[in-house]
């Protein structure tokens, strides 16, 4: 629609400048409160604008040891467990899904189908509902508090198993028959062909799965009792009721400002890539 | 380079089959072409030679070699296909390399062939483009690199020029028949288009409904149709037919004239008569009672059908001519140029 009405402009842009204060006041909120002192932060009414103590909170929360007098790792060090947890579950989780989204579309095998649905099936069994199970044979495998008991139980994905099946079934048959003539073996054919064309539908999974395992909570919260090996998501909410304390919303703010900024950068990064991959159609 | 030997060869989709008893035998450096109607098999056959479909029944040579049983890869063979299935995401020289550097050939010698084969398509500025950066006369040539520089033993073409506009076709397909000359390789080209396989053929396959209706040079096809279904396929625009009697050397035709033809036998006949043979003439057998005339320069069709009957016919004849609507024009059929058909069999009346 291109059309010049002065009004409907003035609509349109209160409408979106609305929409984007309603998402950005509560970041805005959240890093004022990172740059006040403790004891700011504890009176009324809030404080709007940014304060003076922007680098000591970073120091403490990134650095040190975060809150004052609990236990708690130096926030470098949950980032970076929350780093290799997520990488771990993005790129596991492509992995397999790639290949099983291969074995079903390209080889005719018995039960073929059967298998599609068993995989089709398990949308239904989130981690969440079957977490005492798979918690079972975790601690069973000796896994918890490690990186791979954080990861391997949250890779199995049947949604992006769905959805590489439904990329692969758009390349026309003669990509593969090509190939063939072409003497290329099964995984020569992944690799060459496949994998390059499906790859912005890799990046757009990427980072949708990226975030997913940057915001787990519960599987983490579970299996770690390690304080070395707690991820950031969990441990902001661990703060928030830290005991025998008032709240320290400068530290617990800026832990959760750090939060944010690896998942932005990796939207940042593949933002051409991801929106391709989530529109185009053709191949 | 190598001959072909079809023996027998069936194939079953679940049980149907769609290709019956197919027999041929292509020799070195013979252009075949497979024609017939849209899903009479010929896409079909054509895969089984490049083994990207099972053989049900029968067997397949290439050279002297049983390939029954050989992945694609190992028949060497190169196929171009109708909508070129080029890689997208590789440019063209990486599309045409593609083959050599799974067949670990050295990047020098790859190189070298893929530059021949590019001087020889004259695709030389586009070696580093994507194929979606070509149009699809550029994207046809690009295909046909492919084939080239594995340097096979057979190529296979399945429609390669029907998804191109009618005077790049016209183009494309002398480049081919050029091409196949100079390089010599024995090939098999699939069309449903007549006159695409009248042009390019040495020896024409004729499908119908997974039967080979018929085996020959063009010019054998276009002389002697060995059944109704060919006659009427080859050739343009279509042979007339007409059924009626035959007795005593003559044919009745429904206003009660008679033609002479070189047959003897007697029976229920299809005569066949190819609107290009008719003679006008004011004393011929044949009145047509003409309702449309198609001016093509060189000629003219006369559009109607036989005086009495609503039986269509075509003539064509030199020169420009034009009369009223309805106008009674007479044509003669030479002998020789008369077809005979059985009547239930559809086959030809040997004469
Ligand atoms: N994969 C398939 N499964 C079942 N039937 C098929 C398959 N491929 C082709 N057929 C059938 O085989 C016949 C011949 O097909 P095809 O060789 O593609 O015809 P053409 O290339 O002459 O148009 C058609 O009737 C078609 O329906
Ligand atoms: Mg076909």
């Amino acid at each position: 629609m291109v059309e010049n009405r002065p009004i409907l402009n003035v609509v349109t842009h209160l409408v979106l400048i609305l929409g984007i204060a309603m998402v950005a006041l509560p970041i805005w909120i959240t890093f004022v409160a990172a740059t006040h002192d403790e004891a700011r932060m504890l009176q009324a009414p809030l404080p709007l604008l940014p304060g003076g103590y922007f680098f000591e909170n970073f120091k403490q929360t990134f650095l040190g040891s975060g809150l004052s007098g609990s236990e708690t790792a130096p926030v470098w060090r949950m980032l970076l467990n929350s780093l290799f947890m997520a990488l771990m579950i993005a790129f596991g989780k492509i992995a397999i899904s790639l290949l099983s989204a291969f074995a079903i579309v390209y080889f005719k095998f018995p039960f073929r189908m059967g298998f599609f649905w068993m995989i089709f099936i398990t949308l239904m069994l989130p981690v969440e509902v079957r977490i005492l199970p798979t918690f079972e044979v975790v601690a069973d495998l000796g896994l918890l508090n490690s990186y791979w008991g954080l990861s391997i139980p949250l890779i199995a994905s049947a949604t992006a198993t769905f959805m590489f099946r439904q990329v692969f079934l758009t390349i026309p048959d003669e990509m593969l028959e090509s190939a063939r003539i072409d003497g290329a073996k099964p995984m020569r054919f992944f690799v060459d062909i496949l994998i390059p064309l499906s790859r912005t539908n890799i990046a757009a999974l990427f980072v949708i799965l990226f975030i997913y395992g940057w915001n787990q909570y519960l599987w983490p919260l579970l299996i770690t009792t390690d304080t070395d090996m707690t991820t950031i998501v969990m441990s902001i909410k661990q703060m928030l009721e830290a005991a025998e304390q008032s709240p320290q919303w400068n530290i617990i703010m800026m832990t959760a400002l750090l939060a944010m900024i690896p998942p932005v950068f990796v939207v940042i990064a593949m933002q051409k890539l991801f929106v391709q991959g989530l529109t185009e159609t053709d191949k | 380079m190598a001959k072909i030997k079809l023996k027998d060869l069936v194939k079953n989709y679940d049980k149907v089959e769609v290709l019956h008893h197919v027999e041929g035998e292509f020799q070195d450096g013979e252009f075949i072409v497979i024609v017939g109607p849209s899903g009479c098999g010929k896409s079909t056959l054509l895969r089984m030679v490049a083994g990207l479909e099972t053989v049900t029944s029968g067997e397949i040579f290439i050279g002297d070699k049983l390939v029954n049983d050989l992945e694609p890869a190992d028949r060497d063979i190169a196929m171009v296909f109708q909508n070129y299935a080029l890689y997208p995401h590789m440019t063209v020289r990486q599309n045409m390399a593609y083959g050599l550097k799974i067949r670990k050939i050295s990047a020098f010698e790859i190189d070298r062939r893929v530059n021949e084969a590019a001087d020889i398509l004259e695709i030389r500025d586009y070696l580093d483009r994507k194929p979606r950066q070509l149009s699809g006369g550029q994207r046809q040539r690009v295909a046909m690199g492919r084939a080239i520089v594995r340097d096979p033993q057979v190529f296979l073409f399945d429609e390669p020029l029907s998804n191109l506009d009618a005077k790049l076709r016209v183009q494309m397909r002398l480049e081919i028949k050029k091409l196949q000359r100079k390089l010599g390789v024995t090939s098999i080209y699939v069309t449903h288009d007549q006159v695409e396989a009248m042009t390019l053929g040495d020896r024409l396959m004729v499908l119908n409904g997974g039967y080979v209706e018929q085996f020959g040079t063009p010019i054998d096809l276009y002389d002697k149709p060995a059944s109704v279904f060919v006659a009427g396929f080859i050739g343009s625009p279509a042979m007339n037919f007409v059924p009626t009697e035959l007795k005593n050397g003559k044919v009745a035709l429904p206003g009660g004239t008679t033609i002479d033809v070189a047959s003897k036998g007697a029976g229920e006949v299809v005569l066949g008569i190819r609107p290009e043979h008719l003679v006008a003439n004011d004393k011929g057998a044949i009145e047509i009672e003409a309702e449309m005339f198609e001016q093509l320069g060189a000629n003219t069709l006369v559009h109607g059908h036989l005086k009495g009957t609503t039986h269509p016919f075509v003539a064509s004849v030199p020169g420009h001519v034009s009369n009223e609507s309805g106008t009674v024009m007479r044509f003669d059929a030479p002998k020789e140029q008369v077809h005979l058909f059985d009547k239930s069999t559809e086959k030809r009346l040997e004469d």
